[in-house]
């Protein structure tokens, strides 16, 4: 019997007896979208083995071929969200495989955004691991199942949850800003620098990027959050308590900052603990939109 | 076409040796006459060394003769004192890929002595002194340190207290010009610290002295403005840098007097160049948030740091150079016309080769 699930989308059918997750592959769309994932994979490894061959050698120096590697990546990336939501007819945001991606994605946008100021220091040499973790995680879990009800495209949710990720990857850079912060302060601190000192950008410089990238971040989450509301479906109060929390979270820390309350290097760490809460909560989202059928 | 290079350098020769030699920058047309077809001095204040192609030997004597100051003779066999090297062909080819990407220099990986080395060959090159062969080998010399610079990290980092003084400034700040920075003492250290800051863009420089005759008379001289010293305190409150040289038997800045300091100024970062003996500054200052102290000693270890990291990209400087020697040597041979690549003079008794080093 089909009836109208509370959480489902708006003109959406549930069927218990299927709702579960099937655990199989998105084999019509193989090999051409997970190739080009797979491409866009090898990429960003080889900007971070580029970058562990130099670190090896001790000549760390990031240059064009980072920036190239992940241009690249960047491109691949964008061919396989396109082709698969082709496939799907909506925003590929259908699974936390392609949650992973679109938000591998995002970090890798911000990062070609950034500036020329971090393109060339070592901000890529920081991306490209986070970027091949979560794509990397993404090929080998089996979290690329098919949901057994073509979902409707609904472009509010779509927004939502598009809007929501891209600043997710925004206070993803931030946090790898506040990682190399805190590198770099290290060494200043104890006087003991190393290869990496040369190529990081100078502390303020740092500081301002993580202010920015916290700035657009917020903006971003904050729209997310508001458009949230309006997909005509009913937000699960736990999510919603998480998603405010992490919210808040920011804006505390932007508070601190423009009052002046918070130093530099506790921005750069809570910009870390943030993101390392934000994330939690994506995937606390994505698990529970899977286990309820759909996002 | 024989390649050679002969020269002494900091390695062989003491300072007041060098400095007989020394005259040999004009020496271009003696070392013709002497049978050079094409010759090249570089002279600078650690080295002076011929570069030379000649179809006929030219003996490590006559060279040194020719680059001789004030008329001065060798007596054939007085010479074997003269610590003279010299390398011929590939070996010669190779030591001045070295001293251009200053791998041979007192400082390694200083980059002064690319200039000085393109400086030596426009002016033999003016004069007509250089022909093909010399012409090749200081293009890819060029080349080669160009290179070395951009692939390694021979030239990274500071070895000076007043250059790491100021490269750890723009790790802080970025650019310096819109840095204020207060000098605390007078002192000849600090001064050169501070000289070196505005050669970096300072423009904001305050200096403060007990005595404040002595603290008009700096400013005037780096071109900052003289303060109070009763009112340095608060200056700290504006300031990005502190530089303190004074004769302080006590520390002057604790983490009691700075830490109201601190609370007006939380997300602007503090750099304090302590190179005072005794020291201005508590040690435990550099444990506040936001503060980085760096005494001499600590400067002297970061430079000691650049200068280890420096030593540590030697191979791989080696190593893009011997690549280029070997296609040097193939390329100049069949750009020359020749079957055989460019070789050296058969070696030969020469009392004066005192140090030719593989």
């Amino acid at each position: 019997m089909l009836y109208q699930h509370p959480g489902a989308f708006e003109g959406e059918t549930y069927c218990p007896q299927i709702a579960k997750p099937r655990a199989t592959s998105y084999s019509i769309f193989f090999p051409v979208d997970r190739v080009l994932l797979i491409i866009s994979t090898i990429c960003f490894l080889a900007a971070l083995v580029r970058t562990g061959f130099a670190l090896r050698t001790g000549v760390f120096r990031p240059g064009r071929f980072n920036f190239l590697a992940i241009g690249l990546g960047f491109i691949f990336q964008t061919a396989f969200l396109s082709v698969r939501g082709h496939a799907l007819g909506r925003c590929p945001l259908t699974n936390l495989f392609e949650v992973f991606v679109f938000l591998a994605w995002s970090v890798a946008l911000i990062y070609m955004l950034v500036g020329p100021t971090y393109r060339l220091s070592l901000m890529g040499a920081f991306t490209a691991p986070l970027v091949l973790l979560l794509q990397g995680f993404a090929l080998i879990a089996p979290i690329d199942v098919r949901h057994a009800i073509r979902v409707p495209p609904n472009p509010a949710l779509e927004f939502h949850a598009s809007v929501s990720l891209i600043a997710y990857g925004a206070f993803a850079l931030a946090c790898i800003a506040g990682v190399m912060y805190l590198v770099q302060e290290r060494q200043l601190k104890t006087h003991q620098l190393h290869s990496t000192f040369y190529h990081l950008p100078p502390l303020t410089d740092l500081f301002a990027a993580i202010t920015r990238l916290l700035w657009w971040g917020f903006i971003l989450y904050t729209i997310g959050i508001i458009s949230g509301f309006f997909t005509g479906r009913p937000l699960p109060r736990i999510q919603l308590v998480a998603a405010v929390g992490v919210w808040l979270l920011y804006a505390a820390i932007l508070q601190g900052r423009y009052l002046r309350r918070i130093a530099p290097r506790r921005v750069a760490a809570l910009c870390i603990i943030g993101f390392s809460a934000a994330l939690t909560l994506l995937w606390g989202i994505t698990f529970t939109a899977q286990t309820h059928s759909v996002p | 076409m024989n390649l050679f290079c002969v020269g002494l350098s900091h390695h062989t020769a003491n300072v007041e040796t060098r400095e007989r030699f020394a005259g040999g920058v004009g020496a271009g047309p003696t070392l013709r006459q002497a049978g050079c077809a094409e010759a090249l001095v570089l002279a600078t204040c650690n080295r002076v060394e011929v570069y030379g192609a000649s179809e006929k030997r030219v003996s490590t004597d006559e060279i040194a003769q020719c680059l001789l100051q004030n008329n001065e003779v060798i007596v054939h066999g007085h010479s074997e004192a003269l610590p003279f090297y010299r390398y011929e062909a590939e070996k010669c080819v190779q030591h001045l890929f070295r001293v251009a990407s200053g791998l041979d220099s007192m400082v390694v990986g200083e980059t002064e002595i690319l200039g000085q080395t393109k400086k030596a060959y426009q002016s033999a090159r003016t004069s007509g002194a250089v022909g093909p062969c010399l012409h090749r080998l200081f293009q890819r010399a060029f080349r080669v340190a160009k290179q070395v610079r951009t692939h390694t990290e021979i030239t990274r980092g500071s070895v000076s207290v007043g250059s790491v003084a100021v490269d750890l400034a723009q790790k802080i700040f970025g650019e310096l010009g819109n840095c204020s920075v207060l000098v605390l003492g007078a002192g000849e250290a600090s001064e050169s610290t501070a000289r070196a800051l505005v050669s970096r863009g300072v423009i904001d420089l305050r200096v403060s002295n007990r005595s404040n005759d002595r603290a008009e008379e700096l400013a005037h001289r780096v071109g900052g403005r003289a303060t109070h010293f009763d009112q340095w305190t608060q200056e700290c409150r504006e300031i990005d840098i502190l530089i303190t040289s004074t004769s302080s038997e006590a520390a002057l800045l604790t983490p009691a007097n700075l830490g109201p300091i601190l609370d007006d100024r939380i997300d602007r970062p503090l750099f304090i160049i302590d190179i005072a003996v005794p020291r201005d500054v508590d040690p435990t200052v550099n444990e506040m948030e936001g503060v980085y102290l760096y005494d001499i000693d600590a400067l002297r270890s970061v430079a000691e740091q650049s200068l280890a990291l420096r030593r540590q990209q030697m191979a791989s400087a080696e190593a893009i150079i011997a690549e280029h020697v070997s296609d040097f040597i193939e390329k100049i041979s069949w750009e020359l016309g020749r079957t055989s690549p460019i070789m050296g003079h058969p070696p030969v008794a020469d009392g004066s080769l005192r140090a030719s080093r593989p």
